[in-house]
């Protein structure tokens, strides 16, 4: 594969992405000298992709984070920041302290060292309010699921749920997935603006609007815990790898919640937070 | 008193911007920062300000300035545009006007007026010291749909006080750019990739043949492109990735989005192709109405491109040139300026 890199990242003649047969057991280490499929293509003289997969995979995305986390243990010479997504990792770098070949053969080489974990992240238990009066979608949902809100929402906090990737805005989080039953595509027509904290479900994620938006999502509740903080510093709640739970609150204990959060006195930590965390 | 630049008139679009917020897209944080970065270094050279320091980014109208200050030392670099320099707010004409790639110093009181630009998108107004507003995560570039950075995260408005470091200009002497070339390539080049496995070889072809125009829809997120379509309607799904500066996004309609410094920092459309970063600061000064096309280049040569503009921009201060006997300084200046020409005294310092 190493061989391959140079003409990877310079033309069109990219390795096609190959059939995943690498699958992570659940739970379980994969062995650090077991191939993995990805591929490295660039993203402009700056950046490369390294891709595992085309798709919304748990597995995909274990590899994606494991690298995130693996090329910012190495410290590489000119690497200045990694993006992870669903499905591939974007490496930023400096062409002056790192030409491209040199790069993709060093990410290659942390690719076939890769130790795959799974929930590797910090665990969260957050307050969600399913209110009908500020879930606008719930009864909608409901509907065309054939479930009635009161399951909708208990099957939407009975899951937990692993943050993917963050992107679209500051500290907007993919947390997936969602029970098979939820799962709806996204509003025909989006809606202009959304109130942050806005609960919102699409396909197979979920996601809590960090501040007000445009958005197309169905909302069936809100969160009162601010996942994007303003002040000392712009600061994301959650970053990718963590996982979620709702835990459903009244109207009355969210807006309590609220409140506190405007008033920047509601703290939020993470109920579990495993060593090598967030790397 | 705080020393600041009053704004009496915000022109279209004008943010505070440095060279960015790069370290933070993980989080969904977009890296902003001048949309040309060329021209932003060259502006705070004139001054002699750090090359990273924030400074205005005028978009197609300017801003009316004033002095609330002993006296400032402001740079202009980007597009053409006609800079009048009033002695006062009453004053209803006249006054002295000066040219870009220069820098001028003034006194309280006096106003600024930027007009409409031409021949470019944005103008770069540096001050002599910088703002005195607080880095947001490293960076005081306006982020403007995150909400911060810059001033209150926000272009400006009528009514805006921006705070200066410093209250009175150095010794330094006004400066103009000699040679440094703005002029954009025949051809923006670019890596193809990397969604180009989602594209035929032909609609490949077609899109670096074609001759694209700015559209009236671009901002500071994306600049949209008219003219041919690299392709017919279609879904286009895929799975989001990352965002590089410079992608060139092929939406469902066919018509490409060439995403610049406030882009999204992962997104869900297939890109067929990446500006490479050495051309990025002069698609940055593209205006709409500009007519753009595209030429395919190999990530090595992209590289070559790439450390030939960092030599050019180590160079800036060798291309700046003091302006003599400036004829923008009115004559009790002129007069102070002959003493501190001649060397023996600085004249300037024993003012109040």
């Amino acid at each position: 594969m190493l061989e391959s890199v140079a003409s990877t990242v310079a033309g069109p003649t990219a390795m096609r992405f190959v059939e995943d047969r690498d699958v992570v057991e659940a739970g379980v280490d994969t062995s650090p000298f077991r191939p993995v499929d990805f591929r490295v293509l660039p993203a402009g003289d700056t950046a490369l992709v390294i891709e595992f997969g085309d798709s919304i995979d748990r597995h995909i995305n274990d590899k994606v984070l494991a690298l995130a986390a693996r090329v910012s243990q190495a410290k590489l010479d000119g690497v200045l920041e990694c993006v992870p997504t669903f499905r591939s990792l974007m490496v930023y770098y400096d062409p002056l302290a790192m030409p491209v070949a040199a790069l993709s053969a060093r990410i290659s080489e942390l690719v076939q060292g890769l130790r795959v974990r799974e929930n590797s992240g910090r665990v969260w238990r957050l307050p969600a309010c399913y209110d009908p009066s500020i879930a606008p979608d719930l009864g909608e949902v409901a509907a065309r699921t054939g479930l009635s809100p009161a399951q909708v929402v208990e099957r939407h906090s009975a899951e937990t749920y692993h943050v993917y990737m963050l992107g679209f805005l500051p500290g907007m989080a993919y947390l997936g997935d969602v029970a098979p039953e939820l799962v709806l595509p996204r509003l025909v027509t989006p809606r202009l603006r959304v109130p942050a904290g806005s609960l919102g479900i699409a396909s197979t994620m979920t996601c809590v609007y960090p501040m007000d938006t445009p958005a197309g999502w169905h909302l069936i509740g809100r969160c009162p815990v601010p996942f994007l903080e303003r002040r000392p510093q712009p600061m994301t709640l959650l970053t990718a790898g963590d996982r979620v739970t709702f835990a459903p609150v009244s109207l009355r204990e969210y807006e309590q919640l609220a409140a506190q959060a405007a008033a920047g006195t509601l703290r939020m930590c993470p109920i579990d937070e495993p060593m090598g965390a967030a790397a | 008193m705080t020393p600041e630049l009053r704004v009496l008139s915000p022109g279209l679009m004008t943010t505070v911007q440095d060279l960015g917020r790069p370290g933070y897209q993980r989080l969904g944080i977009a890296v902003s920062g001048a949309l040309d970065p060329v021209g932003l270094r060259a502006a705070n050279a004139l001054v002699g300000n750090a090359p990273g320091t924030g400074a205005l980014e005028v978009a197609y109208v300017g801003p009316t300035l004033q002095v609330d200050a002993d006296e400032v030392r402001l740079a202009f670099v980007g597009a053409n545009a006609d800079i009048q320099i009033l002695p006062d707010v009453e004053a209803v004409g006249g006054g002295r006007w000066i040219e870009p790639m220069r820098s001028v110093r003034l006194r309280r009181g006096e106003v600024v007026r930027i007009g409409s630009l031409s021949g470019g998108a944005v103008l770069y107004i540096a001050v002599e010291g910088g703002f005195d507003i607080a880095p947001v995560l490293g960076s005081v570039s306006t982020y403007v749909r995150g909400g911060f950075g810059g001033w209150h995260g926000r272009p400006l408005r009528s009514g805006d006080r921006l705070p200066l470091r410093a209250d009175r200009v150095s010794d330094r002497e006004n400066y103009r750019l000699d040679g440094l070339d703005l002029a954009c390539p025949p051809r923006f080049r670019a890596i193809v990739g990397p969604q180009d496995d989602m594209y035929s070889a032909q609609e490949i072809a077609t899109f670096f043949a074609g001759e694209f125009t700015v559209s009236a829809d671009s901002d500071r997120v994306g600049m949209r492109l008219d003219g041919p379509v690299v392709h017919e309607p279609r879904a286009v799904n895929m799975t989001s990735d990352g965002i590089a500066p410079g992608s060139i996004q092929v939406p469902g309609s066919g018509q490409p989005i060439v995403l610049l410094a406030d882009r999204q920092t992962t997104g869900g459309y297939p890109k067929i192709a990446t500006v490479i970063s050495a051309d990025l600061p002069a698609l940055g000064r593209m205006p709409i109405g500009a007519k753009i096309g595209f030429e395919r280049v190999t990530v090595e040569e992209a590289q070559a491109l790439h450390r030939k503009l960092a030599a050019e921009i180590e160079g800036i201060h060798n291309r700046i040139v003091p302006i003599d006997r400036d004829p923008a300084e009115v004559a009790p200046m002129l007069l102070l300026d002959c003493n501190l020409i001649s060397g023996v005294v600085d004249a300037r310092s024993w003012r109040m």
